[in-house]
């Protein structure tokens, strides 16, 4: 028999090198699948994890695949700390896209600098809003914010559908479900000519420096800690429990929404019912990948990034079936929980006869 | 000595000349394709996959085909066709209406790459558009569905109320009311193209509501599978689909692209390839149907085998004057024949149909 012995400490250098140790068990397994499906296992990890670092246009587009991963994954990363289970980021990043497009739409046409602002404003109390919504029944009636969170994330999807079938539909759309195309005031400036880099992407990493003050060098940041790893003296030392569940739900919410609105003023242009594309739950997977800690999610969100788009490269250039890039990139989480685990316990075997 | 350079220079025109005499052959011709769906979703996806196929079946050596399936309808369209663009593809071919900003964009881009949008409408000199008329199918199966009801209630499966579902609906409905005047249409939107769940409870609703016959416009074989458990018929959805409903499947439309594909690609490597907008029905091959399953009576089946033919020759067609808008209000005359354009842009039901489009 065999059983879980916690380690008495585990060492601050493993912890750092285990979502390495993760990578490149992925890269074994991964090339092992590969070879089952008789392709080349080498040039398919070459393909997914080093041709699109070398070429510009793949890099830019990493960026712009990384910043809804990050931004989302950021906030949720404070709730991961304190305990607060935010799963609905995806339906966040929705409403946040939606309330965003709803002032582009209403002011569509209308040239100004002011619109993009107001936008992402818009997309932010929308994203915040609805994490609003598990926030109060948390601390109102207790409810799982698990459960909640998640849920709304079908009701936002469903909202989405019903507004872009109904008052934001293009009215010279044929009755397509989407929106107009928006005009230039409404789309996100582009940084690097002849891509889609948008200003989002510099947001993003301004973020991740924030977030790493506020961790880090703010009592926010302290209390948010010292709840996730002592509740009990979080609460001798006045930590209100209530109060920060509520503003991690906000924060978390607000840059899920924030990421909606970027994704669609920028690269998108308009909104589709297919805006939902699971951001919200991969940035999940980013945020424990990235330990939690604001570089670490950067590193993490651009080596998922990377993943996304060398799998659609290895798709087309090697036949590799897009369901095999999905194991690949579920391995990936797979692996870390693994290496986690050991390396904060360790397996014993258990004698017979010893109790 | 000798030997080793005998080797030498055998390995070197293996490797070097080898290459070399590759070259010199013709170039395959590289054909790239973007999927909405998976390949294996039985439907839409499928079928443009099976056209991908045909062409390597057809040219063999002469093509390289690759594709890339499940992109969803955003931003990321857009970098995987410009991916491909990159890749050296001669042409694309996006299989999905909701490329079209993508498609186009990147048509912009690589102006020496041909590109084809399946459904759409924004054509530029290296953009063309390509459809069927795959409402001369949903006319056959109109027909056949108006002779096989009890109930006189045929149930609908929506996807979104679009010109082009519209004109389906419409297409079978006349169909239907022109062998059984009884006939009733149940209407039910799932706002989605692909959803196994939804397009069950879809069926189920439909089914209680006394639905004998189901038809669909989503991709899904989940309505298939409900007719066959519930003992009622349903057709095939853009693929043969009798493998999830043996019993229950009277036909099928099929979807099928291969004549379409190898057409376009031949005219890519002879040169001759233009930016045009095709929409093929069933005299270009591009609609098919399954075979006529043995439940459907004799007669039923000529009449249904006599309306395919005459819509191959160009002598029937399904949108043939009178014809009322569901206000009551004239649409076409006696004998009249709908125009491309008012299809194309179809947006209210005929006269007969009950419930509103929503809009």
């Amino acid at each position: 028999m065999l059983r879980l012995e916690p380690r008495t400490s585990a060492s601050p250098l493993v912890e750092a090198i285990t979502p390495v140790g993760a990578v490149i068990a992925t890269m074994v397994a991964g090339g092992c699948l590969f070879a089952l499906l008789g392709k080349n296992p080498f040039e398919a990890i070459h393909m997914i994890f080093v041709a699109p670092l070398l070429d510009p246009y793949s890099r830019s587009e990493m960026l712009i695949k990384a910043t809804p991963l990050v931004l989302i994954a950021l906030g949720l990363s404070f709730g991961f700390r304190a305990g607060v289970w935010n799963i609905g980021a995806e339906g966040q990043y929705v409403m946040g896209g939606l309330a965003g497009s709803a002032v582009a739409l209403a002011f569509w046409n209308v040239e100004g600098a002011w619109l993009l602002p107001l936008m992402v404003l818009a997309g932010m109390a929308g994203g915040c809003l609805w994490a609003m919504i598990p926030a109060v029944l948390k601390v109102r009636f207790n409810a799982n914010e698990i459960l909640v969170s998640l849920m709304l994330v079908y009701v936002a999807g469903l909202f989405l559908s019903a507004m872009v079938s109904g008052p934001l539909k293009d009215p010279q759309g044929f009755n397509f479900p989407q929106s107009r195309l928006f005009h230039d005031s409404a789309r996100l400036p582009v940084l690097l000519e002849g891509s889609r880099v948008h200003v989002g992407v510099l947001v993003a990493l301004a973020a991740v420096v924030l977030a790493q003050v506020l961790l880090h060098r703010h009592m926010f940041g302290f209390n948010v800690r010292l709840l996730g790893q002592a509740p009990r003296a979080a609460a001798f030392s006045g930590v209100n429990a209530n109060r920060l569940t509520v503003i991690c739900l906000a924060l978390s919410g607000s840059l899920a929404g924030l990421a909606g609105i970027f994704e669609v003023a920028g690269p998108i242009g308009q909104l589709q019912p297919s805006l939902p594309v699971g951001y919200g739950f991969t940035a999940i997977i980013v945020a424990f990948l990235g330990r939690l800690s604001p570089i670490g999610i950067l590193l993490a969100g651009l080596v998922m990034a990377l993943t996304y788009i060398g799998g659609e490269t290895a798709q087309f250039a090697l036949g590799i079936p897009k369901a095999a890039i999905s194991v690949f990139q579920g391995m990936l989480l797979f692996f870390l929980l693994a290496a986690d685990l050991l390396t904060r316990y360790r397996i014993a075997r258990i004698r017979r006869g010893v109790v | 000595m000798t030997i080793l350079r005998n080797t030498l220079v055998a390995a070197a025109l293996v490797l070097g000349f080898g290459a070399a005499a590759q070259a010199q052959d013709e170039e395959p011709v590289r054909v790239g394709f973007i999927y909405v769906g998976p390949i294996g979703d039985f439907g839409w996806s499928y079928q443009h996959d099976q056209g991908r196929l045909a062409l390597e079946e057809t040219f063999g050596e002469a093509v390289e085909t690759s594709y890339v399936e499940s992109v969803p309808e955003g931003a990321d369209a857009e970098r995987v066709l410009r991916q491909m663009a990159q890749a050296g593809n001669d042409i694309i071919f996006a299989t999905s209406f909701g490329y079209m900003n993508s498609v186009v964009n990147v048509a912009k881009q690589f102006p020496d790459v041909k590109f084809e949008h399946a459904t759409g409408y924004q054509r530029a000199d290296n953009l063309a558009t390509y459809s069927s008329r795959f409402y001369e199918g949903r006319h056959v199966i109109g027909l056949i569905a108006g002779r096989m009801t009890k109930s006189n209630v045929i149930g609908y499966i929506g996807s979104y109320p679009i010109p082009e579902v519209i004109r389906g609906i419409n297409a079978a409905y006349l169909a239907a009311k022109s062998v059984n005047p009884d006939v009733q249409f149940r209407i039910v939107w799932s706002n989605t193209w692909f959803d196994p769940a939804l397009e069950a409870d879809a069926a189920k609703t439909l089914i209680e509501q006394g639905a004998d016959v189901l038809m669909q416009h989503t991709d899904s074989t989940a309505a298939m599978t409900i007719a066959e458990e519930q003992g009622i018929f349903a057709f095939g959805q853009a693929s043969n689909m009798a493998n999830f409903g043996p019993d229950a499947q009277l036909t099928a439309i099929i979807d099928n692209w291969a004549p379409y594909y190898i057409q376009r690609v031949q005219e890519v490597m002879d040169g001759t390839w233009s930016s045009t907008d095709t929409w093929g029905g069933i005299g270009s091959g591009m609609v098919e149907f399954a075979d006529l399953s043995d439940k459907i009576p004799a007669d039923v089946q000529e009449e249904a085998r006599t309306a395919m033919e005459a819509m191959a020759a160009g002598t029937l067609h399904p949108f043939t004057g009178p014809i009322n808008k569901q206000d009551g209000s004239p649409w076409l005359k006696e004998g009249e024949v709908a125009d491309d354009a008012t299809l194309l842009g179809m947006n209210f039901y005929v006269e007969g149909i009950e419930g509103v489009i929503p809009q």
